[in-house]
């Protein structure tokens, strides 16, 4: 089989992508460890929101498949890689030979060793499994804790909220999405969640999961001393990349799969991308775990052209995170908590507390390093060019910035007409 | 594939192709109702957008990029690549409303709708007849259909 | 009306919006430069100030639902013959401000027009006429100095040649040119245009006084450049640049009196092309002061040829005036190949109302009386005259040509092709559709590709119509109809108007 793609997510579409556009002809084994087509993994929690049905998850239209020539194997576990011979086992035993292959095999819940976490009533929430699971038992749900106020927490949250469960989220450090998010955005958002009637506490962690003596959870001990009542705990605290399977092959491991520009691992014809894989960070400089949506596409992309014949280079990967707190909008790209003994920083804030809007600008030696934005998110791709594209900023277009108004004339002259109006052929 | 190109020399800033993309994409198909009634009432919005900084002037939309980020970045799969005609398209059903699609174009071509949770972006008017109405509503030749 | 002069209240043009059909989308507030239209906050929608409205039509022009109607509002003083409401409204004015009342584009008085009270002949029965979509039409015409005789020899094949060297001439392939309105004055977009225009139909366009860009060089087979009384422009590289010289000695529109640019209108490019500082205002003066007789004249056309090594025909523009017969004589005698007259109708960008209302006599008949006069010198041949001032259609070329021109220039025609409405106000620098003015935000609502387009279309419109109206006459090139006053019947006219003209009454 000329391409092999373990996984079966948005790294595997966008390799799939990638390779048709250099090579039309070869099949493509896709293998997936879940039972469906590839499905927008943070649409889980619209399901279990209950806002959208499970028809509308997978991310490809039903032709896509067979329209890009695509074997698919799914339900399938690959458990070894033998990358001297370039064979593949899967569980079932079966071998696949390849000449190309593609890890995305992403990554999983990290579950933290908290006494009392053995047992029924602890969920994870990563999958169509653990959301098809949580709504099977949300109509008896009276309380949830969810430990963990990143991403997948906060989505978690809202959509049992939704499904009118009683929900406390609980994150370790001072503030939600601590990652995404600096204090006033996260103010913002707990703010809001709070309006709602979601109960957010920040600073603490769960040291212990207390259960009755039939084994159902009580409720959980917090480490400042509060006791919080509940049947179910939900642990969204965050994933560790999938790289087991390639670590055995000795494969170069660090925090994930160690790739290359050009998506490739210290084996042969073997590549990673996505949330497995460590890869440019664009504005670190340096290989990092991204695991960001966009990016895994784009690592995906990247690598399939490489395998079909086509060395591009991968730009490197952005933090970028777009997310709505029952109906107030949040963006958050680049450094957004930059390390204040940097030299060349610039950061300006505009806060609204009434208006529950927010603008934080990070410049950089006079380039736009990452941006947050509560509230008045309307602009936001036009700050993301200045990141993306490291544009110059002078002081002038600065100003602009800096007052909200980003503008696709503040380009420069020549970038602008390379972009929008190149020559005539 | 044919885009639609602007040449911000002879954009003279009038908003009319705004007003022809509104008209384009309004269910009355006429300017004024679209203007004033489903503007306001239904939140119908152009897909066009006119920048202006001092005497320049450009108006803009939906790159159709080769390798687009809104696509790499939306979780529904709501856009993507269409393999014949090689447009970025939208399936308004698919769509939740995440802005993630919105964030991720650094073109500004993307913009939350008005009312639904919904974006708006250019379609290259699939299905008006003579193409794309704002090229044809310009007046000064500033915006062109062809490839390139 | 407040903190306005009392007189603003006797607007001339008042703002007509359709209230069902505006829809308050601003197009009219984005487009007007005098910001007639202007957008009310307080009312949340588009208002305007109808004595700001000069007339220009552009809002009513680009309204996506035709909302906007332009209508005549002169305040309706008492019937007055003499005292007609624009001297009332003129006086005001100067009465405000002390100041000299400027216009802009050629006289619009109301003083006989003679094109229209010249009629063509046809042809019937005894001389046939001659269908042009079947025959070929000769609209080809050459000008420069024509040899008084041919020398005729034969070669050493036995065939015959030309013995007669003949001076440079100017080949024309529509008797129609583009004429000189300066750089500066007009959008550079509409100059490039111009140079477009008349390289593909095969004619020529005249710089005016402003200069020759560096960029318009390549277009020089086409280009006439001119000379004018402030030398704008002029050095060497420029006068081997175009096809042909022209010394500007007068303008119709404003003869005796030189021109005048505003600081304003000098940006960088203008300031370049004119060698001038930016900001400076460019003012020409009224005579060369290098020319001050006839021979002076001779000597700057015999400098300006051997500037240009004998290789370009050198024309001069002079104005058309009471003694323009003779001052076209002596300016043949002096050496000119050609001799374009500019009439009283001819356009400017700003001239004094007074001069270009009250100075000069119309083309009509300035050019037969300069026509009939060389004839009678036995000098005709010596140079090719070229009329211009008011030449508003291609029966009025004809009529020209008919008259004794053998070509005409055309000025304000290839402005209003390009969208000019004639509202006069060029000397303001805001012209709203981009041609009178080099305003960054302005000048770019003149895009050369669709500008050359319309010009070029003009011409082959009027070409075509020329060639129709040639062989209803039974002639087949413009050349058998030049000077052929036969061809022409007047009616109305006075004895006097039908003997300058040389026409004969119609029934005659």
């Amino acid at each position: 089989m000329k391409y092999v793609i373990i996984g079966n997510g948005i790294a595997s579409i966008g390799a799939i992508e990638g390779i048709r556009k250099v090579d039309t002809e070869n099949t493509i084994m896709v293998i997936g460890a879940e039972d469906t087509p590839a499905y927008g993994r943070p649409l889980i929690s619209y399901l279990l929101a209950g806002k959208i049905t499970p028809d509308k998850l997978s991310l490809r239209p039903m032709q896509f498949y067979k329209q890009n020539n695509i074997e698919l194997k799914l339900g399938t576990t690959v458990s070894n890689i033998d990358t001297e011979n370039k064979v593949i086992t899967t569980t079932d035993d079966e071998a696949i030979e390849y000449e190309h292959l593609l890890i995305g095999t992403g990554g999983s819940p990290f579950t933290p060793p908290i006494p009392g976490s053995d047992g029924k009533g602890v969920y994870n929430f990563t999958n169509i499994a653990h959301a098809q699971e949580l709504i099977s038992c949300a109509k008896d749900m009276k309380r949830a804790v969810v430990i963990g106020g990143g991403l997948i927490g906060l989505k978690a949250g809202e959509a049992l909220f939704d499904r009118g469960v009683d929900v406390s989220i609980v994150e370790l450090s001072d503030r939600v999405l601590s990652m995404a998010f600096d204090s006033n955005a996260a103010t913002l958002a707990a703010e809001r969640l709070h309006e709602v009637g979601l109960n957010v506490l920040t600073g603490v962690s769960v040291k212990e999961i207390q259960r009755d003596g039939d084994g159902k959870i009580v409720g959980v001990h917090l480490t400042d001393g509060g006791f919080l009542q509940t049947e179910v705990v939900v642990i969204a605290i965050g994933v560790i990349p999938n790289f087991d399977i390639a670590r055995e092959s000795n494969i170069t491991v660090d925090k994930g799969i160690l790739v290359n520009d050009h998506m490739a691992t210290s084996a042969p014809d073997v590549y990673a991308a996505g949330d497995v894989a460590q890869a440019l960070d664009m504005l670190a400089g340096e290989n990092r775990v991204l695991p960001i949506w966009p990016n895994a596409y784009n690592q995906g992309y990247c690598a399939g052209k490489n395998m079909a014949g086509d060395p591009v280079v991968y730009s490197g990967g952005l933090s970028m995170n777009s997310i709505s707190f029952y109906g107030l909008p949040t963006i958050s790209v680049g450094t957004v908590n930059p390390p204040t003994e940097e030299n060349g920083l610039e950061i300006s804030t505009i806060l609204d507390k009434k208006k529950k809007s927010y603008r934080k600008l990070v410049f950089k030696n006079n380039t736009l390093i990452g941006y947050v934005l509560v509230g008045d998110i309307d602009k936001a791709g036009l700050f993301t060019a200045f990141v993306k594209f490291k544009l110059p900023i002078e002081d002038d277009i600065k100003g602009r910035l800096m007052s909200g108004d980003p503008d696709i004339l503040l380009w420069p002259d020549a970038f602008f007409e390379k972009t929008w109006n190149p020559e005539a052929v | 594939m044919k885009r639609v190109y602007p040449d911000k020399e002879y954009c003279i800033g009038c908003h009319l192709c705004e007003l022809a993309c509104t008209t384009a994409h309004s269910e009355s198909k006429d300017l004024i109702l679209a203007y004033t009634q489903e503007r306001t009432e239904k939140g119908l919005s152009p897909c066009k957008r006119v920048f202006e900084k001092g005497n320049l002037c450009v108006a803009i939309s939906c790159r159709h990029c080769d390798e687009p980020s809104c696509v790499a970045a939306c979780i529904s799969g709501g856009l993507r690549k269409d393999p014949e005609t090689g447009q970025t398209v939208y399936d308004r059903d698919k769509c939740v409303g995440c802005w993630s699609c919105l964030m991720a174009c650094p073109y500004g071509a993307i913009r939350r709708h008005p009312v639904d949770n919904k974006i708006v972006k250019c379609d290259l008017c699939q299905d008006r007849e003579d193409g794309p109405a704002c090229v044809a509503a310009c007046p000064n030749q500033a915006l062109k259909y062809e490839e390139r | 009306m407040l903190f306005q002069p009392i007189n603003k209240n006797y607007h001339e043009f008042h703002i007509d919006r359709d209230k069902d059909l505006c829809i308050n989308c601003q197009v009219c507030v984005r487009q007007c430069s005098y910001e007639a239209h202007f957008w009310d906050k307080a009312r949340n929608k588009v208002m305007h100030d109808s004595s700001k409205c000069i007339g220009c039509h552009r809002c009513e022009a680009l309204c996506p639902t035709s909302a906007i109607h332009i209508q005549k509002k002169p305040s309706d003083f008492r019937a007055n013959a003499s005292w007609r409401p624009v001297f009332i409204e003129n006086i005001y004015k100067q009465a405000d401000t002390g100041g000299v009342l400027l216009a802009g584009m050629g006289s619009p008085v109301d003083i006989p027009i003679y094109w229209d009270r010249l009629l063509l002949d046809a042809s019937q029965v005894t001389n046939p006429s001659i269908d042009p979509l079947r025959e070929p039409m000769e609209l080809n015409t050459y000008l420069g100095s024509k040899p008084a005789k041919l020398e005729v020899t034969r070669g050493n094949d036995g065939k015959p040649e030309l013995k007669t060297k003949l001076t440079p001439q100017l080949k024309l392939n529509y008797p129609i040119m583009f004429s000189a309105m300066s750089f500066g004055s007009i959008n550079f977009n509409l100059h490039r245009a111009m140079a477009r225009a008349a390289t593909e139909l095969g004619t020529y366009y005249n710089t005016g006084e402003g200069g020759l860009h560096k960029s318009l060089y390549k277009y020089g087979a086409n280009t006439i450049v001119q000379v004018a009384s402030g030398r704008f422009g002029v050095h060497k590289d420029y006068l081997q640049a175009g096809a042909g010289i022209e010394i500007k000695v007068g303008q119709g529109a404003k003869p005796g009196i030189g021109g005048h640019l505003p600081g304003e209108k000098i940006n960088d490019m203008v300031s370049e092309t004119r060698m001038v500082p930016i900001g400076s205002d460019a003012i020409s003066p009224a005579p060369h002061h290098d020319i001050y007789s006839i021979e002076d004249l001779l000597q700057l056309i015999f400098a300006l040829k051997e500037a240009s090594e004998y290789k370009v025909p050198v024309s001069v523009k002079i104005a058309a005036v009471h003694n323009v017969a003779a001052i076209a004589s002596g300016v043949v005698r002096a050496g000119a190949d050609i001799v374009a007259i500019d009439g009283m109708r001819g356009g400017t960008g700003a001239a004094p109302a007074m001069t270009r209302d009250n100075v000069g006599i119309p083309i009509e008949l300035a050019l037969a009386s300069v026509d009939q006069r060389l004839r009678d010198e036995g000098i005709r041949n010596q140079a090719s005259i070229v009329a211009g001032g008011g030449i508003r259609c291609s029966a009025d070329v004809i009529k020209a040509i008919a008259l004794g021109a053998d070509a005409v220039y055309m000025g304000t025609g290839t402005l209003i092709a390009v969208g000019c409405t004639l509202c006069g106000r060029c000397y303001t620098g805001k012209c709203p559709w981009g041609i009178a003015t080099n305003d960054p935000k302005l000048s770019r609502r003149q895009n050369p590709d669709i500008a050359a387009k319309k010009m070029v279309n003009l011409v082959r419109a009027w070409g075509h119509e020329i060639e129709e109206m040639l062989g209803g006459m039974g002639l087949n090139s413009i050349e058998s109809l030049r000077g052929n006053r036969d061809k022409l019947r007047a009616v109305g006219l006075s004895d006097t108007e039908m003997d300058i003209l040389g026409v004969k009454h119609a029934g005659r």
